[in-house]
Formats: structure tokens, sequence, C-alpha cells
């Protein structure tokens, strides 16, 4: 997911200059793109030593926290974007952190493993879980403990009263911007409240 | 060949007024340094001490032959040196002896040149902040106008914090290690409890203990078992000592042997952590000074950044502006995580460049002065990002 091509299509979701809050930020390599190619400013927010690490190294700011304690350390709108890129999936409370993401954030933007995507629809039809680059962990053994859908993040955004500002899949490194939920392995969402 | 470390000091002739409205008339401070400024002053980092450290931060001292005196490194060696985490072949590295501790800087045991006598108990009220004014004026001296950074664990990490807010101008970065942005009520209990241990030895004479030619040696040991508790955690501890029986040396001083019977005995050491926490005890009441523990324990409850705000940290931390690397150890009670993350939410609030680690270590309190690869590598690469950014060369 930090491949070039990715990173350019959610990094022009985020406004020139904003103050981003990237939650489970990895390695870093987003919001230092952010920095110098979109004059962001802002924070990574890392449980893993490594990621921690590896924020430091690039001179990104990051700060280690486990996701799944909320984001209380953040006040209202103090964010111009909060990212949740390739994060929601670990997270065990995706839905209260969704809504944490446009409480701190002016807008939230929101990129995870689509599991409508036709090759995964394949194989459950032939009655496998999936196993795929975008989705390359076997059924016991991996970090994504929720899994959904293009369509099902859309539901669950109008549940949480989430105004869609976009959403688009990605695949291949291309925006997928006709019928998503069937052709791509990410989907991207932009909300506000 | 490791590094020689010279212990120095610098004389103030002026009188520095303190926060409590007192002032001390003349003094000195001893520090040490390590490295070279470069040419354009941009590489100082000055090293903050916490309660029973010294300026004596990295390095080994060596007698006038040359020859490296045994167990003298300094307390953050580790930490720092050439090639090490804060890396003296790039960094001018500076150590201090706060004023009030008693290590050579002017203390309690020093003679009070308004009345000729020893201070004793007279010595004033220092304050962090009082010990942040005086840093300020041995950097004057050393010419040192601006900090690339500031560093400091526990106490030292207050002072840290302190200067960012003091000096804002003259500091770049704090790199702030298990520290607090105040003690809570539990902390204070602990110091209390350690004073008390002193103030009621019989041999403290209500602080004047020098001319009767005794030191409260049952105090300052009983204050340094309590403190050393609350620096380990429960784990740590269990595994280093657990139930073990302490061990008996042979009738002719051989090696020792495990007991495994109670000696059904109240008053002697029956366990292996009671003779631990006897000799680290034992240990410090032969080299530290009663007063100066009474006073850096004060230093510690008074610090508040946030109680000229009517509490709010928020505001007490708008005044800074450096950059700031906050650590903590998950299992450090004294200074815990919580604590740690108030600051962070605080410069946060500030929209502050700050970054956040919290190593989960099993060491307790201690771990700030330990070796865990986690820990000094985030130090590190903090501190090498330090040189990129001001063009100070290229990091190991």
């Amino acid at each position: 997911m930090s491949d070039l091509v990715t990173m350019e299509s959610i990094a022009r979701l985020v406004p020139v200059g904003a103050r981003v809050l990237d939650l489970g930020c990895g390695d870093g390599a987003l919001l230092a793109y952010l920095q110098s190619t979109r004059s962001c400013t802002g924070y990574g927010i890392e449980i893993d030593d490594a990621n921690v690490l590896a924020c430091v190294k690039r001179g990104v700011n990051v700060i280690q926290l486990n996701l799944d304690e909320g984001l209380a350390l953040f006040d209202d709108t103090s964010f111009d974007v909060v990212l949740q890129i390739d994060t929601l999936q670990h997270l065990r409370n995706a839905e209260v952190m969704l809504r944490e993401t446009v409480r701190v954030g002016r807008l939230g933007i929101v990129a995870f493993p689509n599991f409508a995507h036709w090759p995964n629809r394949l194989s459950v039809l032939r009655g496998r879980m999936p196993v795929t680059r975008r989705l390359p962990y076997q059924w016991y053994d991996t970090p994504n403990i929720r899994v959904g859908t293009h369509a099902d993040l859309s539901a669950l955004a109008l549940q949480n009263g989430l105004k869609v500002l976009d959403s688009f899949g990605i695949q291949e490194g291309k925006v997928v911007r006709f019928a998503p939920n069937l052709m791509a392995g990410t989907s991207v969402f932009l909300f506000s409240r | 060949m490791p590094l020689i470390a010279f212990s120095q000091s610098m004389h103030f002739a002026h009188p520095l007024a303190l926060q409590s409205g007192e002032s001390i008339r003349a003094y000195k401070l001893s520090y040490e340094t390590y490295g070279t400024l470069n040419a354009d002053k941009s590489n100082a980092v000055l090293v903050c001490h916490a309660l029973n450290a010294s300026h004596h931060v990295a390095g080994v001292y060596a007698d006038a032959s040359g020859r490296i005196e045994a167990k003298s490194e300094g307390w953050w060696d580790n930490m720092i040196g050439p090639g090490k985490t804060v890396d003296t072949d790039r960094f001018f590295v500076i150590g201090v002896n706060n004023l009030g501790s008693c290590f050579g800087s002017t203390g309690p045991m020093h003679l009070n040149p308004d009345t000729g006598q020893v201070y004793g108990a007279d010595f004033p009220v220092v304050t962090v902040e009082d010990w942040v004014n005086s840093q300020v004026l041995l950097l004057d001296q050393l010419g040192v106008t601006t900090l690339a950074a500031v560093l400091g664990g526990s106490l030292g990490g207050m002072q840290a914090l302190s200067w960012t807010l003091q000096y804002p101008s003259r500091v770049r970065h704090a790199v702030i290690v298990a520290s607090a942005p105040n003690l809570t009520a539990e902390n204070i209990a602990f110091n209390e409890v350690a004073r008390r241990a002193i103030v009621t030895d019989p041999d403290f004479h209500g602080g004047h203990f020098y001319q009767h030619g005794v030191v409260p040696k049952r105090g300052l040991r009983i204050a340094r078992m309590i403190g050393h508790i609350t620096y380990l955690s429960d784990d740590v501890m269990n595994a280093k000592f657990g139930r073990q029986l302490k061990e008996e040396l042979g009738l002719d001083g051989s090696p020792a042997t495990l007991r495994s019977e109670y000696r059904y005995t109240t008053q002697e050491v029956e366990f292996q952590i009671e003779s631990y926490l006897r000799y680290q005890g034992d240990k410090f009441a032969e080299y530290f000074d009663a007063n100066t523990y009474l006073l850096i324990t004060r230093a510690l409850d008074y610090f508040d950044p946030a109680r000229s705000y009517g509490g709010d940290l928020k505001q007490a931390l708008g005044k800074a502006s450096a950059k700031f690397l906050l650590v903590s150890f998950t299992t450090d009670w004294r200074f815990s995580p919580s604590r740690s993350r108030e600051l962070v939410k605080a410069l946060l609030d500030n929209k502050r460049d700050v970054s956040y680690a919290e190593i989960d270590a099993p060491h307790g309190h201690d771990a700030f002065l330990l070796d865990d690869r986690r820990y000094l590598s985030v130090v590190s690469s903090y501190f090498d990002s330090i040189l990129l950014e001001n063009n100070m060369g290229a990091p190991r």
C-alpha cells in the first residue's frame, strides 16, 4: 500500500498545507510524502516499535499508541485530515474509530482491502477464503480482523451519519471509478461529519 | 581508548536570585564537557541529571599517570560518548551538577559566605527553574547561545521541559525520558517518607550534622531503600530476587551457597531482596548528602509548570517552541506512561512537533538508565535527525 501511485491517489485528496493525523502510519512514508509534496504537517500514530523507529528516522512526528484505546489524546476538529490507510481492518473498535476519525478531523480518509473484489468472490465461490497479493494471509493467521467490502463501508458510513464526499477503488495502481466494489482490491473513502 | 572525562568548575560571583525570593550570593558549578563545540556553535547538548547523579555523565576518570580509575564510568556512559547514542564525535555534550547537590557544585556542605558557617539546613530551597537559570549562566560562559538539544530523564526530564519554557529561543530540541509534568500525591508521599527517615535520624541534628562530625546514615539508607523499590517493577524484582533466601558465605569466605532453610529471625537479613536493599542503602549513605536529598526531592515536589496557569498544562506549554522527543517505559510506575502522555497531549494541543515512544521494558523507572535496544535506537535516530536538520554532517 505504500507504492507511489497509491500514495499519490490518496495524497490528491489531502488539501495542500493540511494538518494531518495518520492513524497506523506504518514507517511514515505517506506522511513524509505529504510533508514534502503537499506542505502538510502532522503526526503519525503507531503501535509497532520498528515503525515508530522508522518514523523517527525519517523525521516524521510519531506518537506510539494503541488505537484500540481510542483517540482521547486528540481534541475535536484538531486536524484538517485524519488518515486511516490500511488500518481499519486491524482494529477491534473499527466503528468507533470511524466516528473518531471525523470527530478529530474535518476530513477523514479511509483505505482498506475490499473483500468484494472479484478474485476474492471467486475464491469464496470455490469454497476457500482468498489469498491474494492484496490479502496475502491465510484465514487462520491474518492481522485483518475486520473483513469488509467497499459497499459495507459505504453502509457503515451512512449508519453513523458520515457524509461520503468521494469514494473509489484502487487496482494495479489505477483509480477505479466504475463498479469499485467488484473491480478494485483497495477501497478508498473521503468522509466528513 | 575510552573517553577520559575531566571534572571542571566554574565560579559565579553574581548572586543568583531564586524562585523562593532568596538568593545565593556566590557559587560554583561543577561540570564536564565531551566533544567539541563546532564553528557555528550549533551542536551543543545539555544533559540534566536526576536525583542522585552528577555532572559526570560520560567517560571515565584517569589518574595523573593516565591510569583509568576503576568503576569511574559516567552515569549515562551507555548513552553518551564517541559513536554512542548521543555521539560526542558530533555533539558537544555538557553535564552540570545542580546547585544544592553534593558532587562539587555549591551545596549544603559548603560555607555560606554570609555567615562563614557551613550552610547545612540553611541552604536555600532550589527549584527546577533555579537550576535552569544557573545552567544558562554556565552556557553563557561556555559560549553556547542555543542548545541543539537538552536531554534528561526523570527529574532531568523536568529540567529539559523547563528549559523549553524558560528559554524557548535557546533550545531547539528537548528529549524528555521517563518524566512527568509534575509529581502525583503518591510520588510526593514517597519523597516525604524518605525525608522523614532522614530528618528523624538522631544524627541529623536539624540539618547541621556536619559540625557534630556525624552523618545521618540510617535515614539516608532508608530513604534510598524506599527510593530503590519505587525505581524497580514488581516483575523485575521477582525475576531478580524472587523469594530467594540470602546466600551464606563459607567459613573461609568461599563462594556463597544457596540456603533453603528459614532462619526464623526478625532482624537478620533473611531474603535476598533485603540484602540487596541494605547494600544499596549502605552504599548510598557513604556518598550522598542528607541535606541534598531533602533539597532535591523538594525540587521534584515543587515542579509544576502548569501551576501558574491554573493547572492548565496546555497553556503552560504554549511557551515552548522546541521540538520534542518523549520516551516512557510501560512498567515505570513512579513516572508512568500516562504522565508522559499528558505532556504529549499538551504539546499536540499547542501544535508542537513531538514524537513519543512508549517502550515495553520490564525494568520500571530504572529503565531510562539501562541498555534497551528499542529505547536507545529511538533516541539515537532522533539525534541523527537533529544532525540532518542542521546540516551538521551525516549521521553514522
